[in-house]
């Protein structure tokens, strides 16, 4: 029988939920890397036992793990034991080392980016926001980071490489977000090995055609008139995340800071699908594994108010992609809940009937067997969830 | 030797426990014990200092002998106490927070 394994992020470290996959009992481990931020953990589609992790703090900066045998054991990559003693002499401690590629060969002058003040500053890498293997390959893997930059590593994460062209994507006009400028979303198209979509925020979606090399905005139809002076501008939405099912690699759906939207022409166009939900405000967005056109979303109330509105946890599931929504409440509060859902606190797998599961900042974790129609917490009370991944083992 | 004492998450990402003992070839300064640092546990590479422009992150402090040294060279020479083992150098997350 096959089972499922969720890597959950926190605030204070890392957890690892298991269970078979009538998905009912749960095995929890963890903390790893207690005390640390965990902004994301993703394990390889090529190799589910090998995991990337986004380990940072305010003190000691940013440090990547790896494990190769399904969260049992991490290290940084290149400081196994026998890495230290290995033939090729001591490693260069480089897995943690991001920095703007500035090279005459593949990389960029050190531009600037737009600050919160409208001044310009020069990129400083802060974090990886978002970790997100290849699907073919264990040792290639893709790092979203903050100043909004993608960087990749084809050594198993020990030496990365800025994927410098994005910076050429109109960077200059990218700005910060409340939560920084990020780049939190890498999704792969599965049918063309050479396209790729990133977002930032705030900056929008961007497009690559050559595996990285060149990329360009595909905002077009995106309105965020409370945020821009000039709403359609081509970058410099605030776009929250975005997801795609591996069937229909030209569509995609996107939760915005406010509107919900989706593309069915790998990202040329944009039209809104927010419908009737109760706010189009929100972070995550996830699609079910079997069913295209089935979507979910979890509305919260405003920008400035962080939490569901009125006081009720709903999920919203649409059947038809987008504008007729359902609200999901079976297991999850109804009264008094004030918590948010990060935008990489939602995952699928791919079971059937699809798993869903999703973290709070109070530190639940929330699983549902079918398909959203009912909820448990798998744990309760965790540190504030960063984010939550499923794996099908 | 010199000794330098980690704080708990860098002594639990090089997976060490009490001080560590480090051969360092004069002048001892804040630079030379941090290089020996490094190539010993390499999982330290920028956690303490950063990797390119090797100046000291916002959030660490180097104390020696009761005295704050962070804010000097960092090529600048240790108290002799630290140089001969008598005193640790301690590596310090600063106070941040609550």
């Amino acid at each position: 029988m096959s089972r499922v394994r969720v890597l959950v992020g926190t605030k204070k470290g890392a957890f690892i939920l298991t269970s078979d996959g009538t998905r009912k009992k749960w095995e929890v481990t963890g903390p790893h890397f207690g005390g640390w931020e965990l902004y994301h953990l993703k394990g390889s589609p090529a190799d589910p036992n090998r995991l990337y992790a986004s380990q940072t703090s305010s003190w000691f900066g940013q440090v990547i793990q790896r494990s190769d045998d399904g969260g049992k054991t991490w290290n940084p990559p290149g400081t196994k034991p026998e890495d230290l003693m290995g033939a090729d002499g001591m490693p260069n401690g480089a897995s943690n080392m991001f920095v703007y590629d500035q090279s005459a060969e593949t990389g960029k002058p050190l531009t600037t980016h737009q600050h919160y003040d409208g001044t310009q500053r020069p990129w400083e890498f802060k974090r990886v926001w978002h970790l997100e293997p290849s699907a073919t390959d264990p040792d290639t893997v893709y790092a979203g980071v903050e100043d909004a930059a993608l960087f990749r590593s084809t050594d198993g994460g020990r030496t990365w490489n800025e994927l410098a062209g994005l910076r050429d994507a109109k960077g200059k006009l990218w700005q910060p977000g409340a939560g920084g400028m990020c780049l939190h979303t890498i999704v792969q198209d599965p049918s063309n090995a050479q396209r790729m979509y990133i977002a930032i925020s705030a900056a929008g979606v961007f497009r690559t055609e050559d595996g990285g090399k060149t990329w360009r905005p595909t905002n077009r139809g995106l309105k965020s008139q409370f945020e821009l002076p000039d709403p359609d501008a081509e970058v410099g939405h605030c776009v929250h995340c975005i997801t795609m099912h591996p069937s229909r690699p030209n569509t995609l759906f996107m939760q915005k800071h406010w509107d919900v939207m989706r593309s069915d022409d790998g990202g040329e166009s944009w039209q809104e699908i927010s419908g009737n939900l109760p706010t189009d405000f929100g972070f995550p967005i996830a699609v079910h594994a079997h069913e295209p056109n089935t979507i979910y979303v979890v509305p919260i109330k405003s920008d400035s108010e962080h939490y569901p509105p009125e006081g009720k946890l709903r999920v919203y599931r649409s059947r038809s992609g987008g504008n007729e929504w359902e609200p999901l409440t079976k297991g999850l509060p109804q009264q008094n809940c004030y918590v948010n859902i990060l935008r990489d606190a939602m995952s699928v797998d791919s079971l059937d009937p699809c798993g869903l599961y999703f973290g709070t900042t109070g530190g639940q974790v929330y699983a549902s067997a079918d398909g959203g129609d009912s909820w448990e917490p798998i744990v309760r009370d965790l540190p504030g969830v960063l984010s939550v991944e499923a794996q099908t083992l | 030797m010199v000794r330098v004492i980690l704080p708990q998450h860098l002594r639990t990402l090089a997976r060490v426990e009490g001080e560590v003992s480090l051969e360092v070839v004069e002048p001892v300064t804040q630079e030379t014990v941090l290089d020996v640092l490094e190539a010993r546990y390499p999982m330290l590479r920028g956690t303490i200092r950063d990797h390119v422009t090797r100046r000291r992150r916002p959030f660490i402090r180097f104390f020696a002998c009761e005295q704050d040294v962070s804010h000097d060279s960092s090529d600048a020479p240790l108290p002799e106490a630290v140089a001969k083992g008598e005193e640790p150098l301690l590596i310090v997350g600063a106070m941040a927070g609550g």
